[in-house]
């Protein structure tokens, strides 16, 4: 992997970066790795470490996040969050994804689902797997959830990510394959609310003939193409376990409605608490 | 080639008759090996020349009779081991089995993508192994293994990782070359289904390294500077050759027929792999994707670099091995260390000699 500028800046960056604080509670993940560090799907101890470190500074100093109910991510054992998404590029999954490996009840590698196109870029596609992204194919998620991994998934997908700043907070059409993951392998889903990430890159307008250019979902009208530091507030609801009893479709839709009411209440929540969106 | 050079048996491995069981029973090893499997079989393996079949002709050799076959080669084996230096899809093949009663075969032996034309290739590898099969058939072969790749599979950006055996093979996606490994496989899977009395099990193992390898990874890892894909570098499985030889004797004695990945439970990126090995990286520019393989065919790299395999120095193709590992019980015993340590050190006897 070290593969960016020279080795000696990496370690020396590290060194300054990597807090006796992350490095305790990365010890603590339960995550099985081979004898290089890595495992099946490119995820790298010290690459992780080192993400974790890098993100973290954004965590505390510029969104200031906040998370609470972080006692309902299990410590071990095989879980799915499931959050609303937000703010064009996915710095709400990162910030879980920080949230939950220096949890202090109990540290996890949360694996993120990344677009396929990614691991055809050079570089990015092996940092991205060395950070715990994984490809979204459901055969990666079913034996990853086998293994006891830790996944995070956004059902609204694009959807949700690439809405508009007038469609802030509104909760788009849910996917249904995490329920249907949850069930199949007795999954406890955590419902995830996150705020503040809409205020992050408040859209405008959907420039499609640009975005079809590029080969990407949407490309937004921002007024500053950059993330503004807004407060992120991340709210980890009570994991939900649904039974494989039913599997219709209707039932399954059912169940997602649940998951979805349930982030649903914990925005409105989240929205009245706030006292100041920067 | 005469035909007397073809069935030229080494003198002191005159076929001979099976050995009665009682004699086998005098010595307990050979006697508690004769129980696990049924008794003293006949066992034909290919592809003898090459360093995977000596180890499982060397695992074999004394609980079994063994006729190695190679295609390069008259093999030099131990006292008690008939030699054939023969085609598997000539005529001359046939001798093999009439002249023994074969109860088992060990089809190790293929070309290799590097090796020879696509033709060619073809015939041995495709027509060969049908060949062998039909073979099979005629005189009563009540077992055969074969050993297949994970070449099979295909490398591509949208692969997921720890492929079941039941994935799709898409190595044909990718190239023409692989052609005779996907058809070889399809080939022994008919012959799977439709006689079942054939009791085959296909191995499909992941890179397979260690002394006397001389498979393109094996033969990348041995040169002190190795070409690698800039910004690529895919997450692989590695095999010690004696890990190998174990899991196809496994098979071969617990006879489950079937289909199966062979690979450990434990990754390493390429590029990795390469530090590890001794060797220095030689970064190939990956962009545009044609330009890797344009840089291959013009430096012949054909024996270690290939540009048919690109992709597979690009991406990963990982295989889930739980199926083998919990159906015959076997797990590796060397682990990535000492795979890479055996290259480490060849360099250094190299550079020390000079």
């Amino acid at each position: 992997m070290a593969t960016f500028g020279g080795f000696d800046l990496k370690q020396r960056l590290a060194a300054k970066l990597i807090t006796p604080e992350i490095e305790a509670l990365m010890e603590r993940v339960p995550k099985p790795t081979g004898s290089f560090g890595y495992d099946a799907w490119g995820y790298n101890e010290d690459t992780t470490k080192f993400a974790v470190a890098v993100w973290k500074l954004l965590y505390d100093k510029y969104f200031r996040v906040e998370a609470s109910g972080l006692e309902n991510i299990p410590a071990r054992g095989r879980v799915l969050l499931v959050p609303n998404h937000s703010g064009q590029l996915p710095f709400d999954g990162l910030m879980i994804g920080v949230a939950a490996a220096t949890n202090p009840h109990g540290p996890r590698a949360v694996r993120g689902m990344i677009e396929r196109f990614f691991p055809t870029v050079p570089w990015l596609g092996n940092l991205m797997n060395a950070m715990g992204g994984v490809i979204g194919d459901p055969l990666n998620c079913s034996k990853m959830l086998e293994a006891e991994e830790a996944i995070m998934v956004f059902p609204e997908g694009v959807r949700g990510s690439g809405k508009l700043y007038k469609e802030r907070y509104q909760l788009q059409r849910f996917g249904t394959g995490f329920m249907y993951l949850a069930m199949n392998h007795k999954t406890p889903i955590v419902p995830v609310a996150v705020v503040g990430a809409e205020e992050t890159m408040p859209a405008l307008a959907n420039i499609k003939p640009i975005a079809k250019l590029l080969g990407i979902p949407y490309f937004p009208l921002l007024p500053l193409y950059a993330p503004l530091p807004a407060r992120i507030h991340l709210q980890f609801g009570k994991p939900m376990l649904f039974d494989n009893v039913d599997a219709s479709e209707g039932a399954v839709c059912e169940r997602v409605e649940q998951v979805k009411h349930a982030i649903h209440t914990m925005i409105q929540e989240g929205l009245a608490a706030r006292q100041s969106v920067f | 080639m005469s035909a007397s050079a073809k069935k030229n048996v080494t003198k002191t491995a005159a076929p001979k008759p099976a050995r009665p069981a009682s004699k086998a029973a005098a010595n307990p090893v050979a006697a508690s090996a004769a129980v696990i499997a049924g008794g003293r079989k006949t066992v034909l393996v290919t592809g003898a020349a090459g360093s995977l079949a000596k180890r499982v002709i060397a695992k074999l050799h004394g609980e079994h009779e063994v006729i190695a076959v190679d295609f390069r080669s008259k093999v030099e084996t131990d006292a008690g081991i008939p030699s054939y230096l023969v085609e598997l899809h000539k005529r001359g093949f046939e001798d093999v089995f009439n002249k023994h009663k074969i109860d088992a075969v060990i089809h190790i032996g293929r070309i290799f993508t590097h090796e020879k034309t696509r033709q060619q290739r073809y015939n041995a590898n495709v027509l060969g192994t049908k060949r062998l099969l039909d073979l099979c058939l005629k005189y009563g072969v009540g077992q055969a293994i074969i050993h297949s790749s994970y070449f099979v599979y295909g490398a591509s950006a949208y692969n997921p990782s720890l492929l079941d055996e039941d994935a799709p093979l898409k190595a044909t996606e990718i190239t023409q070359d692989l052609i005779d490994s996907v058809e070889l496989e399809s080939l022994a899977n008919i012959y799977l289904w439709k006689h079942p009395q054939l009791n085959i099990t296909i191995l499909r193992p992941c890179n397979v390294l260690g002394p006397g390898v001389r498979n393109s990874m094996s033969i990348l890892l041995s040169r002190p500077l190795a070409p690698v894909l800039v910004g690529f570098s895919p997450l692989m499985q590695f095999l010690h050759v004696d890990d190998m030889a174990e899991a196809i004797l496994q098979a071969f004695r617990q006879n489950h027929p079937g289909i199966y990945n062979v690979a450990p439970e434990d990754y390493v990126p390429f590029q990795e792999a390469v530090s590890q090995c001794g060797c220095s990286r030689l970064p190939i520019p990956s962009i545009p994707p044609a330009l890797p393989k344009m840089i291959s065919n013009a430096l012949n790299w054909n024996a270690f670099f290939p540009p048919y395999l690109i992709n597979y120095f690009k991406y990963p193709v990982i295989l889930d091995g739980s199926l083998f590992r919990k159906t015959f019980g076997w797990k590796p015993r060397r682990n990535l260390n000492d795979i890479f340590s055996f290259y480490r050190k060849q360099k250094l006897v190299v550079s020390g000699s000079s």
